[in-house]
């Protein structure tokens, strides 16, 4: 049960998108939930969704993953949808005892609830092309200036990457503690919550436990290995730009650009 | 002066307190003197606690001596200045596989050492190739290694090493988690850079059957060494090695029991082959009666 997790939701298939500089991804994936937030009228929300379909299309991955994300924030769009639809005063269309659903609240429930899809969707989409790996290079690289204020940014992108690297292995730990304590007796399945908890502590002290001797067994490999932090270091896949960097940057003025022109004419 | 060399070399573990008291002292090394020639196959057996391992990860810098000096090729462990180039020509390879491997994929793994040694990227990749082709992995380079097995995952941590382009490579115990398949395998290539490349390996382990093909075999106990000698020699002083309480392999023993018995053979028997190479010319006299 336990190994069903997976990692990230990268999703393999040869694109455009999937060859893209990480950077201009997260640069990308930004420009559009600034977009989002600019957009006021139904015009805005067309060049939204054309720019949406188009970067979907490009990136050749089934629609049915994109949509996925949206069963996890389903409970938030409801609240938020039905406070819109109810709470906001104007012109009524009926009422139902006290509530009254105006057309103003209908127009905004309507804008908040697809600036909620676009951006579970369009963040879907650059975690859905780019592998964990390179998603942690590219913010390692462009969060390169905050190492001036004193972030450890290569410290912190490599401590991402171990991570990435033992999750696998720590979950496949777990399952075989659990079987060697279920095979001893123990329960994890029945029981309220509290119980449930409680039936874990047998479970995480050992993982624990064994998670920080792989911890120092890895520091010592790593020390073996010459590893003395970011300084003096070089990579062996270094991030470049390409043309098709570029492009998308273009690309993102140009869409940007756009909205804003809709805001301040509409 | 050989590749590896320790004088008088003295280890204790301290375990102190809460207050920073030293609580308890144990000895790990106990007065070790050895001198490695450059291009060697050594083997270091010993049983658990017998300062094998304390000794290897004397060699890299990871730990340094209370007593006495570590040189490596001519540079001393406890000199600053020189430990990442100590710790480039001595390349570690450690025991669980698993612990050992940063990179998320299989050549990324292998080019972590040149990436810190500040290689240039072109470099990189071309000791990358050359690594995985030298522990016959090349197949496996875009994996992920989690899928690879035990013995194949060894072999890519000795890539990682081999990347770093040391003169040595230290393995401590590199087959104690490995299947009898995986554990051959792990072998064979360390014998192959060994004879191919002219790298210096000092294996450490408490298998005899990988130690009958090494050029040395350097027997410790309590810290300290107490048999040093060819392979042969090692193994035809059964009674010795039975006291530190190491087994030798199983044919050296039939051997030793049969000569024991009056059977006239030489000493120090290594392989089935030569066994029965000494045995049939006294069956054939036997017949012959």
């Amino acid at each position: 049960m336990i190994r069903e997790i997976t990692l990230g939701q990268y999703y393999p298939v040869d694109s455009v998108l999937h060859r893209m500089d990480p950077r201009t991804k997260l640069f990308g994936t930004m420009v559009f939930i600034v977009s989002l937030f600019l957009a006021n009228s139904l015009a805005a929300y067309g060049v939204a969704t054309v720019f949406l379909v188009l970067v979907i299309r490009l990136s050749k991955v089934p629609f049915s993953f994109m949509i996925r994300g949206l069963r996890a924030i389903l409970f938030l769009l409801l609240i938020s949808v039905s406070f819109n639809l109810f709470l906001t005063p104007g012109t009524e269309v009926f009422r139902i005892g006290f509530l009254r659903m105006t057309w103003e609240g209908l127009r905004l429930a309507g804008f908040m609830a697809l600036r909620l899809i676009y951006l579970v969707i369009g963040s879907s989409v650059m975690t859905l092309t780019t592998t964990p790996n390179e998603l942690t290079d590219g913010l390692e690289k462009s969060m390169g200036f905050l190492n001036r204020v004193g972030v450890p940014v290569h410290e912190v992108s490599m401590m991402m990457s171990i991570a990435l690297r033992f999750i696998p292995i720590l979950v496949e730990e777990t399952d075989k503690i659990m079987k060697a304590q279920m095979a001893r007796g123990a329960d994890f399945e029945s029981g309220n919550l509290i119980q449930k908890a409680k039936s874990m502590v047998p479970l995480l002290v050992p993982l624990f436990i064994s998670a920080f001797r792989r911890a120092t067994d890895l520091a010592m490999a790593m020390e073996a290995r010459c590893y003395h932090g970011g300084e003096g270091r070089t990579k062996m896949k270094p991030l470049c730009y390409h043309r098709r960097d570029t492009m998308g940057y273009l690309v993102y003025a140009g869409y940007l650009l756009a909205i804003v022109l809709l805001r301040h004419f509409s | 002066m050989g590749i590896i060399r320790a004088s008088r070399l003295i280890y204790d573990y301290i375990r102190r307190d809460e207050d920073d008291h030293v609580e308890e002292v144990s000895r790990a090394i106990d007065g070790l003197d050895l001198d490695i020639k450059a291009g060697d196959f050594v083997a270091i057996l010993g049983h658990n606690g017998s300062g094998k391992s304390t000794f290897a990860k004397q060699i890299n810098g990871i730990l340094l001596p209370t007593e006495g000096t570590v040189w490596i090729s001519g540079m001393k462990t406890t000199d600053e200045s020189h430990i990442w180039d100590i710790r480039k020509t001595a390349g570690m390879v450690f025991q669980n596989p698993d612990n050992q491997i940063i990179g998320n994929i299989v050549e990324e793994d292998v080019g972590f050492g040149p990436e810190n040694l500040g290689v240039p990227t072109d470099e990189i990749w071309q000791r990358v190739d050359e690594s995985l082709e030298a522990v016959g992995m090349t197949a496996y380079r875009m994996k992920s290694p989690n899928k690879l097995s035990g013995g194949q995952k060894q072999r890519v941590a000795i890539a990682g090493v081999m990347a770093m382009r040391p003169q040595c490579i230290i393995l401590d115990e590199p087959t104690a988690m490995l299947d009898p398949n995986g554990r051959r395998e792990v072998i064979r290539t360390v014998h192959e850079l060994n004879q191919k490349e002219g790298i210096t390996v000092l294996l450490i382990t408490h298998y005899m059957e990988e130690v009958i093909e090494a050029d040395r075999v350097i027997v410790m106990d309590d810290g300290r060494l107490v048999m040093d000698g060819t392979p042969r020699e090692i193994f035809s002083r059964v009674k010795e090695l039975k006291s530190y309480r190491l087994d030798v392999p199983q044919v050296t023993e039939l051997a030793y029991e049969l000569k024991q018995a009056g059977v006239d053979l030489p000493e120090g028997i290594l392989t089935i082959e030569e066994l029965t190479e000494h045995l049939l010319p006294i069956f054939r006299k036997a017949n012959a009666l």
